[in-house]
């Protein structure tokens, strides 16, 4: 699986592909990771599930504390630790709990099989090693590259990411890249092993907005090209309409809704959605004001025993501060944490067809 | 040709700060009639000429240009680098010209004593003995730059000595954190409540070696292992406000094992620092070596360093003061050299340590 040696790693990942296709690559069963503090355990993320097949995108949206990042840095267990522990669960990469493996064992997985993109490109580099170390210390570590070839693969993968004249940057310090460079870079060595799943956590919040929509377009390009498996992390919903197959909304450390990114949309099933879907800004709403979601998001430390979500809630009812709420099956790949889901799910399904005849 | 250009104008433009910028003068007239795209054509040519200077600024670059200003620490560049090549060239020289070794005794009775500067035996003025003899008519300049080679090596190696226990120590304490970092850190404050040149004195004796190199090489260790807390202490500090950043956590999310991140992506992040205290480190311990030479511990005979020299010169301060003159002032200067060097490059390399 890990393969060694650069001149069977191709025929060994595509015999992978055959074997795999179509097939899930990654599984997550209720995985916590919770954070001793001063003021008592903080459940981070608290019993998720979720599965990713080969060459899909999953998108993670969420406010900010909601545990899409932690969720994350669990699977390659990146948790610092302490204070952080995972407490429970299982995450099958291809077949394999990455939970159990060794320290080694797992370092090996991280980049290779694994590899991550992070939210600030300017921080992420170190900024003492030239691009071109950086980037040949991916493949020297992985694949046994020798200097000349990683230093050419090095190369190659600068021109794949669109920097130009990519043999004389390479020589380069990471403060004489601007942001957007720098995040292509990032990406470059996130790629150069052409890991089987990459995970991308924000990597577009700290760019402008004409870079942000180049960095998205490459990610879907690269993608395209090297059928890697996606998961994007962000807390803009436009990021994840255009990139993602599948979505999960996350407050609170928990999973609150699961659906394909059109489904999801179009017919959310959950408050929170909802009210998520409703402060993305409307630019043909001449007069309106922004919507919020009222309230902050809780205190993860000191969570109500009821729904996290009730105090904030449009549609909260008594039952939502005594009982915590079910997940709710809505149809064969949308779920919802609510006790109303159902009747959240035929409102905006029945607003949905509403606007269409109108 | 552009490139040739620029570099003009922007001297022009320092050089003459009062008149106006020479890029807006110079083209003043054509510029209002030049139509748009011209104009934008001529910006863009611009700002990829200042991109190109841009490029070529580094943080090294950046560093040495800012050492560059500062004056005291040219003058402590230039002491430093001509001591330096007279201690390793001038032993040679005056062998050469005068053919005076460092230890050579005259076997003439009248000249086994010690002469002024600039006397020869007969009283009159002369150029063989720039700084006198010392009591053997030995050449003092001859042994003052001899002795010159013993400090600067003694300063350097023991600084590297503590250089590399000090970084590693420090590095892995502050990297790896929690109880380790506290037993090891613990560790160097006991070492450091030990008065440490009794450490060195007690290590030079009971390991104390037959030979004067033997006992060179011991003092380098014994000065090394004993000046290195404080050089671990600024590392580690280095490494625990560097190791939450963002890029440790993207090295090791790619697999980069510990050893490796502390040792390639950690360590020349925290250079900085490492260099200005490792350039006052060197006088610290030449001074040190000094003053357990005139104990008697350091340098042992033929060897001779400043300090052992110093010793000798005390002892006839009455009659010959030159003997000591010379080997102290030689020192003296060096070490204040290395002082503004180091001040010069803390300014320059650190820049949250500058206190204005």
């Amino acid at each position: 699986m890990g393969c060694g040696m650069p001149s069977t790693h191709k025929c060994e990942r595509s015999n992978d592909k055959v074997e795999a296709r179509n097939g899930t690559l990654l599984e997550v069963h209720d995985l916590r990771t919770y954070f001793e503090t001063e003021d008592g355990v903080v459940k981070a993320v608290d019993g998720i599930n979720f599965q990713l097949k080969r060459g899909e995108t999953l998108g993670i949206v969420g406010e900010s504390g909601s545990g899409k990042s932690v969720t994350n840095l669990s699977l390659i267990r990146l948790i610092p630790d302490p204070p952080g522990k995972i407490v429970s669960g299982e995450v099958l990469f291809a077949g394999q709990d990455l939970l159990l493996l060794s320290a080694e064992e797992i370092r090996k997985v991280r980049g290779r099989r694994i590899a991550m993109i992070f939210q600030d490109p300017m921080t992420s580099l170190n900024p003492f090693m030239k691009i071109s170390r950086q980037l040949m210390e991916m493949t020297q570590l992985h694949l046994g590259h020798t200097k000349q070839q990683a230093y050419e693969h090095a190369i190659k993968m600068l021109e794949t990411v669109g920097i130009p004249e990519p043999r004389r940057r390479a020589g380069d310090y990471p403060d004489e890249f601007s942001g957007g460079m720098r995040q292509r870079v990032m990406i470059a060595m996130a790629l150069s092993c052409r890991p089987e799943l990459l995970i991308a956590d924000e990597p577009t919040t700290a760019l402008d907005v004409t870079i942000q929509a180049q960095i998205l377009e490459l990610i879907k390009k690269l993608k395209h090209e090297t059928g890697t498996s996606v998961i994007l992390i962000t807390h803009d919903l436009g990021v994840v309409a255009g990139m993602t197959d599948h979505l999960i909304v996350m407050y609170a450390g928990k999973v609150f809704e699961q659906a394909p990114t059109r489904e999801l949309f179009a017919k959310p099933g959950n408050p929170y959605t909802k009210g998520l879907l409703r402060s993305v800004p409307d630019p043909t709403d001449e007069h309106g004001q922004l919507y919020q979601i009222p309230g902050l998001p809780p205190d993860v430390a000191h969570l109500p025993s009821g729904c996290p979500f009730a105090p904030r809630c449009d549609y909260e009812q008594e039952i939502c501060h005594s009982e915590f709420p079910p997940f709710v099956q809505l149809n064969s790949e949308h779920y919802s944490l609510c006790h109303f889901a159902q009747e959240v799910y035929f409102e905006s399904a029945s607003a949905a067809t509403g606007v269409k005849e109108s | 040709m552009n490139e040739d250009k620029l570099t003009v104008d922007t001297q022009t433009t320092r050089g003459v700060p009062s008149t106006l910028p020479s890029p807006t003068n110079a083209p003043d007239v054509d510029a209002i009639h030049t139509p748009p795209e011209v104009a934008i054509a001529e910006a863009d040519v611009r700002t990829a000429e200042t991109l190109e200077t841009v490029r070529a600024s580094s943080l090294w670059r950046d560093a040495w240009r800012c050492l560059l200003r500062n004056k005291l620490a040219v003058f402590g560049m230039v002491v430093v680098g001509v001591v330096t090549l007279a201690s390793l060239l001038g032993p040679y020289t005056i062998k050469r010209t005068t053919g005076l070794t460092p230890d050579y005794i005259p076997t003439e009775v009248s000249l086994l004593k010690s002469f002024p500067p600039f006397t020869s035996s007969d009283g009159s003025f002369s150029w063989t003995h720039p700084m006198g003899t010392d009591n053997q008519g030995r050449d003092l300049l001859a042994r003052v730059l001899q002795g010159g080679q013993i400090s600067l090596m003694v300063g350097i190696i023991s600084t590297l000595v503590s250089l590399v226990i000090g970084v590693s120590y420090g590095a892995i304490a502050g990297y790896v954190g929690g109880r380790t970092d506290n037993i090891m850190m613990r560790v160097v404050d006991v070492l450091y409540s030990l008065p440490y040149i009794i450490i060195v004195i007690v290590l030079l004796s009971m390991f104390r070696s037959q030979t004067a190199r033997g006992q060179l090489i011991l003092l380098f260790v014994a000065l090394g292992s004993v000046s290195w807390l404080t050089m671990a202490r600024i590392v580690r500090g280095q490494v625990l406000s560097l190791k939450n950043q963002e890029f440790v956590l993207a090295a090791r999310a790619t697999g980069v094992s510990t050893g490796r991140i502390i040792f390639r992506h950690l360590i020349p992040n925290t250079l900085g620092p490492v260099i200005v205290y490792a350039t006052l480190t060197i006088p610290t311990v030449m001074l040190t070596e000094a003053f357990l030479s005139f104990l008697g511990f350091g340098v042992q005979p033929p060897l001779a360093s400043w300090g052992s020299l110093a010793t000798d010169g005390i002892q006839n301060i009455a009659i010959f003061p030159w003997q000591l003159i010379f080997p102290g002032v030689t020192m003296a200067l060096t070490l204040f050299s290395l002082n503004f060097l180091g001040d010069g490059l803390r300014d320059a390399l650190d820049p949250q340590m500058r206190t204005f």
